[in-house]
C-alpha cells in the first residue's frame, strides 16, 4: 500500500514535470512584448528627461524594472498611474507633483531671437527664426522643458494649459462621508 | 393608476419630480424691458464659435448679422438690439464653470431699430433647400437646451417618416413651452408645417405631457385644419427628452450612438418651431426667446420674452427680485440645469429657465454611503445600472464604467434625483465622461507629437547621413587630388573649396 | 471644495434613515405581537440585541476613527439587530443575544466596509454562527406565555430568564420543523407528527411556538405589504420566494404526502415569512434588478426548501439565504437591464430609414 502510493506519486511527479519542461521549451513566448507596449505609452518626444537614451530605452528599463515608474516628467501622474496599472507595481505618487497638463510659452519682451530652443525642441514645437520672436505651438509641445533650460534670456517656461470651455468638465465628486 | 401609468408610458425608470409649474403656469409671456447693454456670447450652439464679422465701434441694427457661422456645425449670430458695439472679449459665460468667453457687448441706443427683413408672403411655396437655408441664416438652433443647429438637423433628416415636435417640458418649474403653445398655438402649428415641408415628413405628432390640458387644447385647436396629430403623454420625467419621446410616441428605439433619423423620426422642440415661423414668415432671426423665471426665493415668477445676451439679473429684476435669499440659482430646469454664480451671465439662446432655489427645494444633499437599494436601476429610463457605474468611477475604473454602457447615459438626473443616499449619481457620470475626452485629447496629441518627433528624428538622422556621405566623397576627393599632385598649391586650392561649401552646411 | 454643485437641482424626500426607519415601522406590528406572546423574556432578549449592536457598532467606528452619529443614525445597525432578534428564541439568554448582535455589525458589517459592503446578510450571518455554535440555546424554544393571561411571567421572572438562564420548568417545546424533523428520525410521519402541533388558523394567527419574527406571520405579511406600497421594496424577491418554498412543497406533498409537509406548512412556519419580506429584500445583499431579485428570491425559496426536507437541520432559511447571497454578484453579472437602443447583448439596434 505504502509501496504504491510512493510509486504513483513519483510518477505522476515525474510525468507533470515534463509536461512543464516541454512546455517551457515549445511555448516559449519569445522576447518581450511588454517593451513595445510600454514605448507605445511613453510620450514618445525622446527628450532624455528621464535619463535614458529616448524612450524606448527607457521602456526597457520600465520592463526591467530598473526604473521607478515615476521616471516621465512630461507623462505626468496619467502616465505613473496607467504604467504601474501595466506593470503590477503600487505607484508611489509622492514624489510626483502633478501640475497638470503644461506647454512652453515664449515670453515675447525677453525673447531675443537667438533660435537655440527650436534647435532642441524634440517635437518641432517652436517656430522662428534668427533675431525673430520665437512662437510656441501648444498642440505640439510636450512640456519636456528642454527648450527651457537652454534660453539665454529665461523667456520660455513652462505654463498650465489654460482652461477652455471646451476641455473643462467636472471634478471628481469627492468621497462620501461614510 | 400609477402602475397603470408607467405600464402604458413606453419609457422605461423615469422618476416623477414635483411639478412646481403652478407658481409660474398662469402667468403670461410679458416682454423684458430694454437693458442698457447686451452680452451676446458667440457661441451659444453646439459646434464650432461663429466668426464676428462688425468690430468694435461699429453702429448694429436689430437683427443685424454680427457673427457668421465658421463650418458645417456652426450657428450665426445676430444683434438682438439696434445699438453700438463697444467690446468683443471675455465675459462670464452661462455654464457652470463660470469661464470667460468671447463676448459682444452692445450698448443699446434704446430705438430697437430692425434692420430689412426678408418677409415671406408664401412660405409654402419655399423648397425645402430653402426653407432649410433660411433657418440656417437665421441662427436657429434647438431651443429645449441641446442647442444644436436646426437647419443641420434638418438637412440630416430629409425624407423623414415622423416628425415629432417636442412638447414635453418634463422639467419641474418650467413653463416656457407651456406658455408659448397657449399664446402662439398658430404661429407653432405654421412653424411646424415648414418644418415637415423642409423634410417631407409625412406624419406629424405633437407630443405634450397631460399636465398641461390649456396647451393641448391650444394646439389642438391650431391644428385642426392640418393633418398633425397633437398627443397627450403622460407626465413623467424625463418624457421631453429625444430618446424618450420617441420610444412613447413611436414605440421605436434610437440605435445606440445613432441618430433619430436612423429610425425615420426627426424631433423639435415647439419652441424652435416658433423661431421657425418667424424666421421663415417674417424673416426675423433668433434673437430673443421665452424664459421662465422661478423658484422659491423669487418674489413674482415670470414667464417672459427676454433679448439674447440680457443678464439674468435684469430678468429677476423684472420678476420682482428676491423674496428671500437664493441658496441656489440655476439656468434651465432643476434636473439637467446648470448651477450658475453670477447673475452676469447673459441669457442664450439655450436658457430656458432662470431658477432661483431655496435650501429647502434643493433638499439634502450630503452624501452617505451607497446601500445598493438599486432605486437608481429603477429610475433609470435607458436601462443602465447606476449604482454600479458610480462604484466603478469612484474606483478610477474609468473603463469598467464605459463597460457597463457610461457612454449611453444621457445625463438626466433621474438616478440622483431618486437615490436615498443621496450620492451625486450624474456629477460622477459627467466627471468620467470629461476625463474620457480628456483622456482622448491627450491621446491625440500624444500620437501627433510622437510623429513630429519621429520626423525630426528621422530628418536629423538624414542630415548626419548627407553630412558623413559628404564628407567621405570629400575626403575621396582630397585623396585623389593629394595623391594626384603637388603639395602646397593644391593644399590651398582645396581649402578654398572647403571654405566654399561651409556656409551651406549650416543653412 | 468645489462651490459649483451638479444637477440635479431637486431631490426626493428620501434618505437611508427613512427608509431604515419605515422598515422598523413594517417590523412593529410583529414585534409587539411577539412581546405580548411570550412576554417579558422576548422584550428583554430584543433590548439587548439592539443595545449591543448600537455599542457595539460605536465602538468599531470609534476605532476607524469615523464619526459615530451618523452611523448609528442611518439606523441600518438597529435594524440589523431588530430582525436578529426577531429570529432568536424569546427564551434564549442575555449572552446569545449580545453575541450574535455584535457579530452581525462588527464581522457582518463593518469588517466588510460597513454599510453597503457587507457580502452577507449581517442578521442570518449571525444567526448561523450562533445556531452552529449554540446548537442547544438556539433550539430551545419555549410556549407562548402570554404578557395578558395570569400564569405569564412578570417582569422579575422575565429577568432571570433571560439574565439568569433560569431553566424553563415544564415550558420547554420544540418548534414545528423541530418536532417534524425529531419524529422523523423516529419513524413517525407527518400526519401524526403534525397532529395537534399545526393547525394553519395557530400559524395565522401567531399562537404557536417559535421565534419572535416566526410567529405572527400575518403581521409579518402586513408589514410586507406596507413596504411594497411605500415603494422600499418590489414584490419580486418575496413572491419568488414563497413560490420557491410552496411549489415543490406542493408537488411533494402532493406526491408522499405522508413524508413531505404541503406548501401551508412550510409557508407558514419558520423564518420564510419573515425572510421573504425583510431579509432578502435587504438592498446590500440582493440583486440590482428586479428580474435578478426574482432569481435570488426563487433560489432562497429552493434552496430553504430543500434544506428543510433534506438537510440535517430542521430550519434552512438562514443557510437559503447565505448561499443565494454568495450567488449575487454572480446573479449581478449575468441578469443587467437592456440599455436603450442596444439588444441584450449590448449591440446597438439596427437602423430602419423610414421613406
Amino acid at each position: 500500500m505504502l509501496v504504491a502510493a510512493i510509486v504513483s506519486l513519483t510518477v505522476l511527479g515525474t510525468v507533470l514535470g515534463l509536461l512543464l519542461g516541454l512546455a517551457a521549451r515549445y511555448l516559449r513566448v519569445e522576447g518581450n512584448p511588454i517593451v513595445a507596449e510600454i514605448e507605445q505609452m511613453l510620450p514618445g518626444s525622446q527628450c532624455g528627461q528621464c535619463g535614458y537614451p529616448g524612450c524606448t530605452g527607457a521602456a526597457q528599463a520600465l520592463a526591467d524594472g530598473s526604473a521607478p515608474v515615476t521616471l516621465c516628467p512630461p507623462g505626468g501622474v496619467a502616465l505613473v498611474q496607467a504604467l504601474a496599472d501595466k506593470l503590477g507595481v503600487e505607484a508611489d505618487l509622492s514624489g510626483v507633483e502633478d501640475k497638470g497638463p503644461q506647454v512652453a510659452e515664449v515670453k515675447e519682451e525677453i525673447c531675443i531671437g537667438c533660435t537655440r530652443c527650436f534647435k532642441v525642441c524634440p517635437t518641432d514645437a517652436i517656430m522662428g527664426a534668427a533675431q525673430q520672436i520665437h512662437v510656441v505651438f501648444r498642440e505640439a509641445c510636450t512640456a519636456c522643458s528642454k527648450c527651457v533650460d537652454v534660453c539665454p534670456t529665461e523667456a520660455l517656461s513652462l505654463q498650465a494649459v489654460p482652461v477652455t470651455l471646451q476641455s473643462w468638465y467636472w471634478n471628481k465628486p469627492k468621497l462620501e462621508a461614510a | 393608476m400609477k402602475i397603470f401609468e408607467k405600464f402604458f408610458s413606453g419609457m422605461r425608470g423615469g422618476v416623477h419630480p414635483e411639478g412646481r409649474k403652478d407658481l409660474s403656469a398662469a402667468r403670461g409671456i410679458r416682454a423684458v424691458p430694454l437693458p442698457g447693454k447686451l452680452y451676446v456670447p458667440l457661441q451659444q450652439h453646439i459646434g464650432a464659435p461663429a466668426i464676428p464679422v462688425v468690430s468694435v465701434g461699429d453702429r448694429v441694427l436689430k437683427g443685424q448679422l454680427i457673427a457668421a457661422a465658421q463650418g458645417n456645425v456652426s450657428a450665426p449670430v445676430h444683434a438682438p438690439s439696434s445699438g453700438t458695439i463697444v467690446a468683443l472679449g471675455d465675459h462670464v459665460a452661462p455654464h457652470p464653470s463660470g469661464l470667460p468667453v468671447p463676448t459682444f457687448t452692445l450698448e443699446c441706443d434704446g430705438l430697437d431699430e430692425w434692420t430689412t427683413l426678408d418677409v415671406c408672403d408664401d412660405p409654402f411655396a419655399l423648397e425645402a433647400e430653402e426653407i432649410s437655408a433660411r433657418v440656417s441664416s437665421a441662427g436657429i438652433v434647438g431651443l429645449g437646451g441641446a442647442t444644436f443647429p436646426s437647419a443641420l438637423k434638418l438637412n440630416l433628416s430629409r425624407g423623414v417618416r415622423t416628425l415629432i415636435i417636442n412638447g414635453g417640458e418634463c422639467e419641474p418649474y418650467l413653463t416656457c413651452d407651456d406658455r408659448i403653445m397657449r399664446e402662439r398655438a398658430t404661429a407653432i402649428v405654421e412653424g411646424i408645417s415648414l418644418i415637415a415641408q423642409a423634410v417631407a415628413a409625412k406624419e406629424v405628432i405633437v407630443g405634450i405631457e397631460d399636465n398641461k390640458p390649456e396647451a393641448i387644447e391650444a394646439m389642438r385647436g391650431a391644428a385642426r385644419a392640418s393633418s398633425m396629430k397633437v398627443v397627450a403623454m403622460p407626465s413623467m420625467y424625463p418624457m421631453g427628452s429625444e430618446k424618450q419621446i420617441i420610444q412613447v410616441l413611436t414605440g421605436q428605439e434610437i440605435p445606440a450612438g445613432g441618430r433619430p433619423a436612423d429610425i425615420g423620426v426627426l424631433v423639435h422642440n415647439v419652441a424652435t418651431a416658433f423661431a421657425v415661423h418667424q424666421a421663415i414668415r417674417f424673416g426675423k432671426p433668433l434673437i430673443s426667446r421665452i424664459v421662465t423665471v422661478s423658484g422659491g426665493a423669487i418674489k413674482s415668477p415670470a414667464n417672459v420674452e427676454a433679448l439674447v445676451g440680457t443678464p439674468v439679473q435684469e430678468l429677476i429684476d423684472f420678476a420682482g427680485g428676491f423674496s428671500q435669499a437664493a441658496t441656489r440659482m440655476v439656468l434651465g430646469g432643476p434636473m439637467m440645469g446648470q448651477h450658475i454664480t453670477n447673475t452676469a451671465v447673459p441669457v442664450v439662446k439655450g436658457s430656458s429657465g432662470i431658477l432661483a432655489l431655496t435650501a429647502d427645494e434643493i433638499g439634502q444633499d450630503e452624501a452617505s454611503p451607497c446601500i445598493r437599494c438599486s432605486t437608481c436601476v429603477r429610475a433609470c429610463p435607458v436601462g443602465l445600472l447606476p449604482l454600479e457605474m458610480a462604484a466603478h468611477i469612484r474606483g478610477s475604473d474609468l473603463a469598467g464604467a464605459v463597460d457597463l454602457g457610461l457612454k449611453d447615459c444621457i445625463a438626466c438626473g433621474s438616478c440622483s434625483y431618486v437615490c436615498p443616499a443621496h450620492i451625486p449619481l450624474v456629477h460622477y457620470f459627467n466627471y468620467a465622461k470629461g476625463d474620457l475626452a480628456a483622456q482622448e485629447r491627450g491621446k491625440l496629441k500624444q500620437e501627433a507629437t510622437k510623429k513630429l518627433a519621429e520626423a525630426r528624428s528621422e530628418r536629423l538622422a538624414r542630415i548626419e547621413r548627407e553630412r558623413a556621405e559628404m564628407m567621405a566623397k570629400r575626403k575621396a576627393a582630397r585623396a585623389a587630388k593629394e595623391a594626384a599632385a603637388k603639395a602646397a598649391a593644391e593644399k590651398e586650392a582645396a581649402e578654398k573649396e572647403s571654405a566654399a561649401q561651409a556656409p551651406e552646411e549650416t543653412a | 471644495m468645489n462651490p459649483i454643485a451638479h444637477s440635479p437641482h431637486a431631490h426626493a424626500p428620501s434618505s437611508i434613515g427613512k427608509v431604515m426607519l419605515t422598515v422598523m415601522l413594517a417590523l412593529a406590528p410583529a414585534t409587539v405581537f411577539g412581546f405580548w406572546l411570550y412576554g417579558w423574556p422576548a422584550i428583554n432578549i430584543w433590548a439587548v440585541s439592539l443595545i449591543a449592536a448600537i455599542l457595539g457598532e460605536a465602538f468599531v467606528i470609534r476605532i476607524q476613527q469615523r464619526a459615530v452619529k451618523p452611523v448609528i443614525m442611518d439606523g441600518s445597525g438597529i435594524l440589523t439587530a431588530w430582525l436578529l432578534a426577531l429570529s432568536l428564541p424569546p427564551y434564549a439568554p442575555w449572552w446569545i443575544a449580545v453575541l450574535g448582535s455584535l457579530f452581525a455589525v462588527v464581522v457582518g458589517k463593518q469588517i466588510f466596509g460597513g454599510l453597503g459592503q457587507n457580502v452577507f446578510n449581517p442578521a442570518m450571518a449571525a444567526r448561523v454562527m450562533l445556531l452552529i455554535s449554540f446548537p442547544l440555546e438556539m433550539t430551545t424554544w419555549g410556549i407562548p406565555s402570554t404578557l395578558s393571561s395570569p400564569n405569564g411571567l412578570n417582569l422579575i421572572e422575565g429577568l432571570k430568564i433571560t439574565f439568569l438562564s433560569q431553566p424553563l420548568d415544564g415550558m420547554a417545546s420544540a418548534s414545528l420543523l423541530g418536532h417534524v424533523k425529531t419524529e422523523f428520525t423516529r419513524g413517525i410521519g407527518l400526519d401524526q407528527a403534525l397532529t395537534g402541533y399545526f393547525t394553519p388558523m395557530d400559524a395565522l394567527s401567531g399562537l404557536r411556538v417559535g421565534s419572535l419574527g416566526e410567529t405572527a406571520a400575518v403581521l409579518i405579511l402586513l408589514g410586507g405589504l406596507f413596504l411594497i406600497a411605500r415603494r422600499i421594496i418590489t414584490w419580486h424577491a418575496p413572491v419568488a420566494m414563497l413560490l420557491g418554498v410552496a411549489v415543490p412543497a406542493l408537488v411533494f406533498s402532493f406526491i408522499d404526502g405522508n413524508h413531505y409537509a404541503g406548501p401551508m406548512v412550510h409557508l407558514l412556519s419558520g423564518g420564510v415569512m419573515l425572510g421573504a419580506f425583510f431579509i432578502i429584500t435587504d438592498p446590500v445583499t440582493s440583486p440590482n434588478t428586479t428580474t435578478g431579485q426574482f432569481i435570488f428570491g426563487l433560489g432562497c425559496g429552493l434552496l430553504t426548501w430543500v434544506i428543510r426536507t433534506w438537510g440535517g437541520y430542521p430550519e434552512g432559511v438562514a443557510f437559503a439565504v447565505l448561499l443565494m447571497n454568495a450567488a449575487t454578484p454572480l446573479i449581478d453579472q449575468y441578469v443587467k437591464p437592456r440599455i436603450y437602443g442596444r439588444d441584450r447583448k449590448g449591440a446597438a439596434l439596427p437602423a430602419k430609414k423610414g421613406a
